[in-house]
């Protein structure tokens, strides 16, 4: 199989590691070949973060390129808009509608662009927005965002929703499974 | 059974089943998770050392009693401890001891991109460069077999791709090794006479390493195409890979120190254009053309930053896939000092005073970045305190009227101590500023010396800050809370106006640790906010302006109130029921 590439994108913070660990654990119990790429330090702290999920039948590079991506799941609007040139011709994004400002806009410096879903879509991607944080909320916590973001790109795979549990069971704690367990059901169902 | 392991974590299994007992390292990306990783396996006794230079010189006084050791390190951290190095690699080793040093192409998190291969071939030690996790997880299990085959410590040699990717690993099971100390005057006493004989047997030693890379699995070649032979190593190996697949023959290196000339001149002989695709500087290409060889490298690829497989399709006049941008200018987001972050206030304050600021490694380099823009030099780790006193010595009285150096707790130890002796010593009237955040923060959370708990989370001797500096012959240590900027105020400018050498310590721990109690977020009082924008002066991610008035992130502000001091129109309020900020 054509190695497939996920990349996560947010801001620094926003748990876009617990999604790339579930992912990587579930694709490898999928029987694939599997490469996680991410980034650790200073980028951490507020910075643009990223990182890349390949798997298939056997995987060589472990970061993704420009026009590779064959999904970009965004923790935050504007970070979608960064990471589109790395976006393959007919690649999906799923994305958070959450804005937060950059040190730039929050400065006066720079202005947070508007309308950035319809502008995504009109560059030809196809686009799967949805506010995330209002289902992580009613989920139960602002921090579940990540497993609202997981529900919604497993609409996309054609993997038993069992397989994802079993990711899910294995990387969050016990006390907040319940929790995590509504969000990506939420997520999934939006 | 088959894993997902970052390669770091890789590295520490590979460690445990080779019978490593004892682990020294200092936190650096990208190679901590390294010795956190070990720090879970209760037969391997782990710390974290001041520094690299004592973190590799301990790892060594374990060799020398039997016990396989390690010990890990940033490539910079390497420059630290390249005196033991140096000079190991004449003593040799008893038991085997491994290096682990992780470079940074790219410098996701580091000062400068220098090639650490040029350590391994200036003190003569053999280097391993792995590409991926399972690599890593077995060369460093081989690094013990070559460092007691060859007497000779060895260097594993990380990335940040290898380091910080995860890839499949198949672990086995751990085998003990132990041996006994052997007391040796001439080979452990490196004085001139002993050190003299033993130059010759590392000399030996690298004429019987570069017959085993001859030989030796952990060099490959994978016979394709071959119209394109590429010699590579590393994560480029990977990337040559994504882009070539079997249609070019590869020599893939797995030991970067020292390389085999008879397999290259064979390689070479079977292709009929030769490529190096190697990150950072030209090494292996260099030697290629030693051998008077033709062959391309850097002539096509860069030397500065990393590689990608596109950058190496393209170098290669290859067609890469093109991706679409939107047309207007996405702002950028850099990396910003967290909400309730305690190094902010203080910055603000050195700002207000127009001080110049000499700085040091750690998360407040970003006091460098905009609105506060507050430091103005960035070395080395301990570079702030040690410059602070040349530029207050050749500067004069002006200087040392307005000029600060900062510096966190960790660094602090690190190497801040001797500079801080040289002030007391030499007496510059320098005012230096420890910033006591209670932990390593910027590599993610690691003990120090200062914190009072070792690396597994247990109570530890615990050096006390203020009794250091008094002792080195400071009259002058006070300690103030950043989250009190009037009194940090009052003490910026009582001890740069002060008439001798002065140490503050700006204490108050890291606002991500979990053991701090935050307060409840602000809310801004619309009805008294005028929009004069004072409060965005300290570049808080929680604060934007929102319909021309101050806007605060409930789900980022800690209430840390240091905006609340910048308001003269008290508009800010605790969410807090019946408090006011």
């Amino acid at each position: 199989m054509e190695t497939k590439n996920i990349m996560i994108v947010g801001v620094g913070g926003q748990g876009s590691l617990l999604a790339s660990k579930m992912l990587g654990h579930l694709l490898l119990s999928e029987g694939y070949d599997v490469k996680v790429s991410e980034v650790h330090g200073m980028s951490q702290r507020g910075g643009s973060v990223v990182t890349y999920v390949r798997y298939g039948s056997k995987v060589a590079s472990p970061v993704i390129d420009r026009g590779e991506a064959d999904y970009i799941v965004s923790f935050e609007l504007l970070e979608a808009a960064r990471w589109l040139p790395f976006l393959k011709k007919d690649g999906q994004i799923v994305t958070n509608i959450q804005q937060i400002d950059p040190m730039p806009v929050i400065t006066g410096a720079a202005e947070y662009p508007e309308n950035l879903v319809e502008k995504l879509q009109a560059s030809g991607a196809k686009v799967d927005a949805l506010d995330c944080l209002k289902l992580a909320e009613e989920a139960g916590s602002s921090k579940a965002v990540n497993l609202v973001l997981m529900g919604r790109l497993s609409h996309y795979f054609d993997l038993p929703e069992d397989a994802w549990m079993r990711s899910l069971e294995a990387n969050v704690p016990a006390k907040f499974l319940e929790l995590n367990k509504k969000a990506f059901a939420l997520g999934r169902d939006a | 059974m088959k894993q997902l392991m970052l390669g770091n974590k890789a590295v520490a299994r590979g460690l445990y089943e080779a019978g490593c007992s004892f682990v020294s390292s200092y936190p650096g990306t990208p190679s901590t998770e390294i010795t956190e990783e070990i720090a879970k396996y209760d037969d391997i006794y782990s710390e974290w050392a001041p520094n690299e230079k004592v973190a590799m010189e301990a790892a060594f006084g374990a060799c020398l009693s039997g016990t396989r050791s390690f010990c890990g390190m940033k490539h910079v951290g390497l420059n630290v401890a390249a005196d033991p190095l140096y000079t190991m690699s004449y003593t040799g080793v008893n038991a085997g001891m491994v290096i682990g040093v992780a470079d940074d192409a790219g410098m996701h998190s580091s000062q400068n991109e220098q090639d650490s291969r040029h350590h391994a071939i200036a003190s003569k030690v053999p280097m391993l460069e792995p590409s991926d996790s399972q690599e890593a997880y077995e060369f460093a299990k081989l690094a013990y077999e070559i460092s007691e085959q060859f007497d000779t410590p060895v260097l594993l040699k990380m990335c940040t791709r290898v380091a910080h990717s995860q890839s499949v690993v198949e672990p086995g099971e751990r085998e003990e090794h132990k041996k006994a100390y052997e007391k040796n005057i001439a080979k452990y006493v490196m004085m001139p006479g002993n050190a003299k004989r033993r130059h010759p047997v590392v000399e030996e030693r690298t004429a019987k390493l570069i017959e085993y890379a001859e030989t030796s699995p952990v060099n490959r070649v994978e016979m394709g195409g071959t119209e394109i032979g590429i010699i590579t190593a590393s994560t480029s190996y990977q990337y040559v890979k994504e882009v070539f697949g079997d249609s070019v023959s590869v020599l893939k290196l797995g030991m970067a120190n020292p390389l085999p000339k008879k397999l290259i001149l064979d390689f070479a002989s079977k292709v009929d254009k030769l490529i190096v695709v190697e990150e950072l500087d030209p090494i292996i290409e260099n030697h290629c053309k030693e051998l008077g060889l033709k062959v391309s490298g850097k002539d096509v690829l860069p030397i500065c930053d990393e590689f990608s497989q596109n950058l190496i399709a393209k170098a290669l006049g290859k067609d890469v896939p093109e991706g679409r941008a939107l047309d207007e200018q996405i702002p950028m987001r850099p990396p910003v000092m967290c909400s309730g972050c305690p190094h902010r206030g203080l910055f603000y304050v050195l700002k207000k005073n127009k001080c110049t600021v000499l700085g040091d490694i750690g998360c407040y380099t970003l006091g460098a970045v905009a609105p506060l823009s507050a430091m103005e030099m960035t070395l080395c780790m301990g570079g702030s305190i040690s410059a602070l006193h040349g530029f207050n010595k050749a500067g004069g009285a002006e200087c040392e009227g307005r000029t600060v150096a900062v510096i966190g707790d960790s660094t602090f130890m690190h190497s801040g101590m001797t500079g801080l002796a040289n002030i007391a010593y030499n007496q510059s009237n320098s005012t230096v500023i420890i910033l006591d955040n209670s932990i390593t923060g910027m590599t993610g959370h690691q003990q120090n010396p200062t914190t009072g708990y070792n690396i597994k989370g247990e109570p530890a001797g615990k050096i006390d800050l203020e009794a250091l500096c008094r002792a080195m012959g400071f009259n002058r240590v006070r300690v103030v809370d950043p989250y009190n900027l009037k009194e940090v105020d009052e003490a910026v400018k009582e001890e740069l106006a002060a008439a001798e050498p002065s140490v503050i310590i700006s204490r108050r721990p890291c606002a991500l640790l979990k053991y701090v109690k935050h307060n409840a977020p602000l809310k801004v009082n619309t009805d008294k906010c005028i929009g004069c924008k004072s409060c965005m002066q300290i570049g808080c991610p929680s604060i934007s302006i929102k319909n021309g008035k101050a806007h605060v992130d409930n789900t980022l502000c800690v209430g840390c109130n240091v905006c609340s001091q910048m308001c003269r129109f008290d508009a800010f309020e605790s969410t807090a029921a019946g408090k006011e900020a």
